[in-house]
């Protein structure tokens, strides 16, 4: 690891100033950052350390009935928050999906959104990456990519966001709170993460300097606590990360949908929330033809990237099987773990 | 950079260190204070080799700066047993053959101890195999964890009663 040097500012504007400074990284849980630099994928010459910063800890209820979530609540603290779980269970249930128990004691809510690509390219340093070193090429295109993305893509980069918290929080209009030099500031989160282009080095909105301090879920997002779920498909039953995912959430009454959230994980370099699938299932019967419909849409545009044509088709079952199961219910014991197709935990089927 | 100064206390005795920022918990533990019990597996978040209690709650120190952990306080397998006497999940371990490999079995029994203090696996057997996945073996010798674990929360839970009582 190259040297560094390491402060740790007692207030918000403190820490802002110090990380405008080029060269900087904050430092939160560290479980993606120390990871990328002990790779030598990221060598950042000055830490700056938020992870005692006042205030940014808490999770409020606000005025309007929103939620407002600190940057640096711990991944498992938010979903063992049995208030939170129960108003936003496919949160909780994709935040216990992702890494492991000692991983998310760690790991902090505005890290999860920041945590880069895991493209084994972009992690070998030997290899070329437009992400790491741009204009450096991209390996990955004619190299093994089964896992990359198959919607938004670019000829630049196929990476993937790895992220599963995401994939709900874009699904429900989760808003990014960011504080700069120049004061606070809203982005949503749909907004937030950026596709590749021709800058896959650029992966989201934030300008040197800018901190997280916040993400806030709208009033409208509890209201589809009764039927939603997250659901990760992965190469072992737990700890992977997603091979596709994808969040649903429903309101269903006499048998329509009255309002309907879907967002895909592991197919595109940000959370990818299916908007033309939605407009599909608005107002239609809740049954598995409109599903397939609303899958359908949402991989129109989709297109494979290398060996990863597979990924096309699981992501339709998975959507169908996701809103199959959103529209079965939400679980009685939530967080019903692992989100896993082939869990035996009751509740924690998909097919059930 | 120079050297930082922190405090930490490590099985209840306190250290004053000085520090290079790049060391991490795991490193300080093993090269500095020849606590070796913690063991290095993977080196990056991976294995769960590295685990300890930080504040109570399990994480991997190998993906933890020290410096950062500044007068936390940390508990390693070296810390687990009172004196000669075992604490219930080394007991358990021991009598449901839980025990892994040498490299293996220290982080298995600090994120046993992280998984009991969570509260979220109760009796069942599924969730307890979910709540130690970031312990992964390369021979996949888990096949006594589960008993021990269960056996281990019946004993602590006896002790509770018994304190309570
Ligand atoms: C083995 C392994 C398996 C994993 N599996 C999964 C998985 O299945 N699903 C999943 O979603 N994740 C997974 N993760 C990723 C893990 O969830 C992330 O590493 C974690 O969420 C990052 O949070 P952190 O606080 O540790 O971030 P850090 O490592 O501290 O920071 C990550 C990045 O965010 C920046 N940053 C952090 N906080 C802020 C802020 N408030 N404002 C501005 N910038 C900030 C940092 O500068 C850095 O660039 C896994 C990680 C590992 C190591
Ligand atoms: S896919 Fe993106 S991250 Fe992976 S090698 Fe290509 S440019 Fe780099
Ligand atoms: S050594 Fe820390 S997780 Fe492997
Ligand atoms: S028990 Fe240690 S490698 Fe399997």
């Amino acid at each position: 690891m190259r040297d560094f040097d390491y402060i740790r500012p007692a207030t918000i504007p403190d820490a802002i100033a110090a990380a405008a400074e080029p060269g900087s990284a904050y430092l939160a849980g560290g479980t993606n950052l120390l990871d990328l630099m002990k790779g030598g994928i990221t060598s950042p010459e000055r830490i700056v350390d938020i992870s005692r910063l006042p205030e940014l800890n808490r999770i409020e209820r606000l005025e309007d009935g929103g939620l407002r979530i600190g940057a640096l609540v711990r991944n498992a603290d938010l979903a063992h928050d049995a208030a939170f779980a129960k108003a936003y269970p496919m949160v909780a249930e994709a935040l216990l999906s992702g890494a492991s128990a000692q991983l998310r004691n760690a790991a902090t809510v505005g890290g999860n959104l920041l945590q880069r690509t895991r493209c084994s390219y972009f992690y070998d340093t030997a290899s070329a990456c437009n992400k790491r070193v741009s204009g450096a090429g991209c390996a990955a295109l004619g190299g093994e990519n089964r896992l990359h993305a198959v919607l938004g893509w670019s000829d630049a980069c196929i990476a993937t966001h790895p992220s599963d918290f995401c994939v709900p929080l874009v699904a429900l209009d989760a808003v990014v709170e960011i504080e700069g030099k120049q004061g606070r500031r809203h982005v949503t989160l749909a907004e937030f993460h950026l596709l590749p282009g021709e800058t896959p080095q650029r992966e989201n909105a934030l300008e040197p300097g800018d901190l997280i301090v916040a993400v806030r879920l709208p009033a409208e997002a509890a209201s589809f606590a009764a039927n939603a779920r997250y659901l990760k498909v992965r190469e072992r039953t737990s700890y992977a990360f997603a091979v596709v995912s994808a969040a649903a959430a429903l309101v269903v009454d006499g048998g329509k949908i009255r309002a309907a959230r879907l967002a895909l994980g592991g197919v595109a370099a940000k959370p990818w929330r299916a908007r033309t699938a939605e407009a599909v299932l608005l107002g239609a019967d809740a049954n598995e033809a409109t599903f397939a419909s609303a899958a359908d849409a949402a991989l129109a545009d989709a297109s494979p990237s290398g060996d990863n044509a597979f990924k096309i088709e699981l992501a339709r079952r998975i959507v169908v099987r996701a809103l199959t199961s959103a529209q079965a219910g939400t679980p009685e014991r939530l967080p019903a773990l692992p989100a896993s197709p082939f869990s035996s935990i009751p509740g924690a089927r998909h097919d059930a | 950079m120079t050297s930082l100064p922190i405090t930490l206390t490590i099985n209840g005795h306190r250290h004053e260190l000085e520090v290079d920022p790049r060391v991490t918990l795991l490193d300080l533990l093993r090269e500095r204070l020849d606590l070796t019990g913690t063991k290095k597996g993977c080196d990056r978040g991976q294995c769960g080799a590295c685990t300890v209690l930080v504040d109570g709650k399990r994480i991997n120190s190998c993906l933890a700066l020290a410096v950062s952990h500044d007068g936390a306080d940390v508990l390693t397998i070296e810390g687990v047993a009172h004196g000669e006497e075992l604490h219930p999940v080394q007991a358990a371990f021991i009598a449901h053959d839980g025990f892994q490999c040498g490299f293996c079995t220290p982080g298995q029994i600090m994120s046993t101890l992280g998984l009991i203090a969570e509260g979220q696996a109760g009796d069942d057997p599924e969730r307890i195999r979910e709540g130690l996945s970031g312990n992964i073996c390369r021979c996949a010798a888990y096949g006594g964890i589960v008993e021990a674990v269960l056996e281990a929360q019946e004993q602590l839970a006896k002790a509770d009663r018994r304190t309570a009582a």
